[in-house]
């Protein structure tokens, strides 16, 4: 889908190119980078770099996050695209980008997301929460069990 | 061209959970269907036991459903209030449903917590049945709102339809509302400001292009109004009792009220009424919430039956 854009796009903001092994997500909206960090866990072997408000032409500012070493699970992707559904991810091997993609908006979200709703049915029986998708930008999601909704801003991840 | 049969078809056999899993054609034909339980005498449910679940008291409920059964010559095991049961003892609503399946054909459920029915339905194969989880759904009861507002007006597109009173807390006002979204209906939402629909709800107002006016004054709503929906205004919503008092006497209809109105017009309340509806419009000819539980009965009979996969 977006694969054919321009690679040089956050050159200018960080070295990617010394970037031998890993991932880039790019195009983060501005202020989630360390939410998305947060989602990746903290247990890195190589360098992390982070832009925060970096300028971009197509959203204005934007975050972004360079890891070395560490390529992202399905189920990572899944939960970034929940804080940040425009992000790209570019996967690094031996300095090439060998992979780019965009998340595609799940349609049903299984066990990433708590229900903020404390008398929710999901919150007492051993239960794995669900999500439906109504819109995936902005954001607006509703639990399976007590089909109550839930915007940006709202979703608490497990 | 789908057949009323095949409409029914895909309700047939399964839950009831939800409202926002019934689509408009469903609507049609069930009700269309329902109609006909009206004056069905034989007992098509004989030798079939109906499991129902009251995890937390609604006398009104349980009497209805279970008036349903027994009237089509079905049984009925069940509670009808947890402190009796096993979760009392902590057992998990799961386990509680796999016991109970062994008992009985069909599981009707009232819970406490949004989303336990959801999670009764995936934890058996038999029919389950929402008799209201928390604040969430009460699907008989839409139904049956539904039901009485076609009974009477003969349709349920075309019709001004005003919702008074709280419109914030009403569990029986969002599941109606939204349902009438399938629909082509002007309505009218007349609640204090302090109660008024919460934003996710006209935001579907808005996604479904359903044509409404928010007011805080009765007199706002059309003369030519078809149906006025009150609910309950409780007093635990206001903080302040001098605030209660104005509230509660703002939003009462009498008959002074409804002939200024002008309109014949169908009065629904989902009862128990505290003074919404002055008792002088009990023998107003538009009067329909009475009728309303009786209406309930034929409902509840019509979605046993159906969900049992009998055949008449
Ligand atoms: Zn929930």
């Amino acid at each position: 889908m977006s694969s054919q854009q321009p690679q040089s796009e956050y050159q200018p903001s960080i070295k990617v190119t010394a970037l031998r092994e890993g991932t880039v997500i790019d195009h983060l909206v501005a202020g989630t980078a360390l939410k998305v960090l947060a989602i990746l866990g903290i247990e890195f072997e190589g360098a992390v770099t982070i832009g925060l408000n970096l300028e971009s032409s197509k959203m204005k500012q934007k975050d972004i996050i360079k890891i070395e070493r560490r390529e992202v699970t399905p189920e990572e992707v899944a939960k970034i695209a929940l804080v940040s559904p425009r992000a790209s991810f570019s996967i690094i091997r031996e300095f090439q980008v060998v992979e780019k993609f965009q998340p595609t908006p799940p349609e049903i979200i299984e066990n990433l997301i708590r229900c903020p709703n404390p008398s929710c049915i999901s919150n007492e029986d051993r239960v794995e929460t669900k999500f439906r998708v109504v819109r995936i930008d902005p954001l607006h999601i509703r639990c399976h069990y007590c089909e109550r909704s839930l915007r940006k801003g709202e979703v608490v991840l497990l | 061209m789908s057949t009323q049969a095949d409409d029914l078809l895909a309700f047939a056999e399964r839950d009831l959970i939800s409202m926002r899993d019934v689509s408009r054609d469903e609507i049609n034909a069930f009700l269309d269907m329902a109609e006909r339980f009206e004056s069905l005498t034989q007992p098509v449910l004989q030798g079939k036991v109906l499991g129902s679940l009251f995890f937390e008291p609604s006398t009104r409920t349980r009497l209805s459903f279970s008036a349903a059964m027994q009237r089509l010559g079905g049984s009925v095991v069940g509670f009808a209030d947890a402190k009796v049961s096993s979760t009392a003892k902590g057992e998990s609503l799961h386990d509680s449903i796999r016991v109970v399946e062994n008992y009985c054909d069909i599981i009707l459920i009232r819970h406490p917590r949004e989303g336990a029915a959801r999670l009764a339905a995936e934890s058996t194969r038999l029919p389950v049945i929402n008799a209201g989880d928390g604040t969430n759904q009460h699907p008989t009861q839409t139904l049956l709102d539904l039901y009485t507002i076609r009974k009477t007006r003969g349709r349920l597109d075309n019709l001004k339809i005003a919702f008074i009173g709280d419109l914030k807390y009403s569990r029986t006002v969002h599941s109606l509302i939204e349902t009438l979204t399938h629909f082509d209906n002007e309505l009218f939402l007349v609640s204090p400001q302090s109660l008024r629909m919460p934003p996710d709800f006209i935001d579907e107002l808005d996604t479904r292009g359903t044509v409404y006016t928010e007011d805080e004054d009765f007199f706002s709503i059309a003369s030519d109004v078809d149906v006025i929906y009150t609910t309950r205004i409780q007093e635990e919503r206001f903080p302040d009792p001098v605030e209660y008092e104005k509230v509660k006497n703002a939003y009462r209809i009498d008959r002074a009220a409804i002939e200024r109105i002008g309109a014949e017009v169908t009065l629904l309340h989902p009862l128990p009424r505290l003074n919404e509806i002055s008792t002088d419009l009990d023998d107003y000819p538009g009067s329909a919430y009475f009728d309303q539980a009786r209406n309930g009965l034929t409902v509840r009979k019509a979605v046993l039956s159906l969900l049992l996969g009998v055949k008449f």
